[in-house]
């Protein structure tokens, strides 16, 4: 043990916490767990891979009028974002989660303890690492999609009215549903339970509707986030009882808004 | 320096901390007694913005925690919960430092130091999930220490330390101490805090029992040990009977 690094002052004058070191602080704890790494392969390999496969049995000479029609090889490229979304909800919930299982919470909250500012450098990083690969891998489904699809499919290119636009939509779409598994994560604490809210809202509550009359599963439909991004964000052909990707888009943020704001709120008021 | 002022804190129908108040002052270690399940480590989550006080305050430096610009450089904490640490066992011991250091703009080379302090730096770069008990002990000091911070307070430090480690602990302790700062320290052993501490603050089912020194206790009685169990008597949350087990006759 050396006494001199006891000495008081040694490292004096430069503290002081913010928004900007609290993300520091978040942006090196992501990328220091093998978590993350395993989610981004899961993610890419979702989305690229489903692409390939969905596209590559695209048999334009076998299908009837009606599916040549409605056939949209935009959207049909994003066949991977089931797997996508649940890649990054379960990263998004993993970034509060494992601070409670693990106790480093304490830790965290020690270093920066306005817990809304907390989160809101979670949700910045954790933000910019999704958007970021989501953007990518969306443009590396779209350009793999096309490359796979036989003629005499018809083809889309980015030049087209609106594929630009699906393809920057999707891209978005995952960070989106990450941001919301935060705030679930932030209010839920366990991983487990997390999760399986994220899976809840993702695939169980479009299964609820299936029964239900279609009345319904139009009217209700719209609003769900794997529909929303099917239907409004990455389809090119317009179709009935779907949001505008606009309003969809709108609605996903909506969604991830009130998620982070409940989360605050419950970090903020509960004890660590 | 910490102050406490009537803290109280309920869980439910118990009272985990009641109406405790106390002064912890810099340039000596300040041992915080009690029987388990006293509400030391519920006081000490307070004094960190953990769990916030149903009354009362508990202030570092004049400030409530929350109230704290640079948190690390002011108060070094180890607080351990039965057996889940404050770190995330996939990340390398060097990792965890790394980004705590970030957040409160700590320069790097800090990390090094407190690795250095506490006899780390071998097992830097292993992931701290599969530290033993003394190791994962001495990664949490290095923690606290990372700030270089005034005040320090330190949940059962002892836990899980070889001899080795105890004697270790107890010198850094002292020797931060001598340098002016506030520390404040955690046990239930009366025995293990005497080998460090000057001043002691012992509390029983959330009470302040006494505040006191190690000197003026144990002249209360014919050992520190005896005059502690006078003071706590009473307070405990069990007790083992009276009456000594026989065996079965043969």
């Amino acid at each position: 043990m050396t006494t001199a690094t006891l000495t008081r002052g040694a490292t004096r004058a430069e503290g002081g916490y913010g928004f900007r070191s609290a993300a520091t602080m978040e942006w090196l704890k992501l990328r220091s767990v093998r978590s993350t790494a395993w989610v981004l392969l899961v993610f890419a390999a979702g989305l690229i891979g489903l692409a390939i496969l969905v596209m590559a049995h695209a048999h334009w000479a076998t299908m009837s009028p009606a599916d040549r029609a409605s056939f949209d090889p935009t959207e049909e490229s994003f066949a991977g974002l089931t797997i996508g979304q649940l890649a990054f909800g379960v990263l998004g919930a993993l970034v509060i989660t494992t601070e409670f299982s693990s106790g480093m919470i304490r830790a965290t909250l020690a270093a920066v303890p306005r817990r809304p500012l907390l989160l809101a450098a979670k949700a910045a990083v954790l933000a910019a690492v999704t958007l970021v690969a989501g953007e990518v891998l969306a443009f590396g489904a779209f350009a793999a999609g096309e490359l796979v699809l036989r003629s005499p499919a018809p083809h889309a290119t980015l030049g087209q009215p609106g594929v630009l636009r699906a393809v920057l939509m999707a891209g978005a779409y995952p960070a989106l549903i990450a941001l919301i598994a935060l705030g679930l994560g932030a209010v839920i604490r366990h991983t487990a339970g997390a999760i399986s809210a994220v899976v809840g809202i993702l695939f169980v509550l479009p299964l609820i509707l299936l029964p239900l009359g279609t009345s319904i599963q139009n009217s209700v439909g719209q609003f769900m986030p794997m529909l929303i991004a099917e239907n409004s964000l990455t389809a090119v052909k317009p179709q009935s009882h779907t949001l505008s990707p606009g309003a969809g888009f709108g609605m996903l943020c909506l969604y991830a808004a009130i998620a982070l704001a409940i989360g605050t709120w419950a970090l903020a008021r509960r004890d660590a | 320096m910490i102050e406490a002022r009537g803290l109280v804190k309920r869980y439910g129908p118990t009272t985990a901390v009641d109406h405790l108040s106390f002064d912890v002052r810099p340039g000596t270690v300040t041992g915080f007694l009690g029987p388990n399940g006293a509400g030391k480590s519920t006081t000490m989550r307070m004094m960190l913005g953990l769990d916030r006080p149903d009354a009362g305050t508990v202030r570092i430096n004049g400030k409530d925690y929350r109230d704290l610009r640079s948190p690390l450089h002011e108060v070094g904490a180890l607080l351990e919960v039965s057996g889940s640490k404050a770190f995330h066992p996939g990340r390398t011991a060097r990792a965890h430092l790394t980004a705590l250091a970030a957040s409160n703009n700590i320069p790097r080379r800090r990390v090094g130091d407190v690795l250095g302090i506490t006899g780390l730096e071998q097992a830097a770069d292993r992931r701290a999930g599969k530290f033993s008990l003394g190791m994962a002990q001495r990664l949490g000091i290095a923690a606290a220490l990372l700030g270089d911070p005034a005040v320090l307070v330190l949940d059962e430090p002892v836990n899980g330390l070889d001899p080795e480690g105890i004697r270790w602990i107890r010198n850094l302790l002292k020797n931060l101490a001598a340098h002016g700062r506030t520390v404040l320290v955690s046990s239930h052993l009366i025995s293990e805090v005497a080998q460090t501490a000057d001043q002691l603050i012992v509390i029983g089912q959330g009470r302040l029992l006494a505040q006191t020194t190690v000197a003026e206790l144990s002249a209360r009685s014919n050992s520190l040990e005896e005059a502690f169990f006078q003071l706590t008597e009473g307070s405990t949350e069990y007790s083992a009977s009276n009456i000594a087990y026989q065996g079965s006759p043969s």
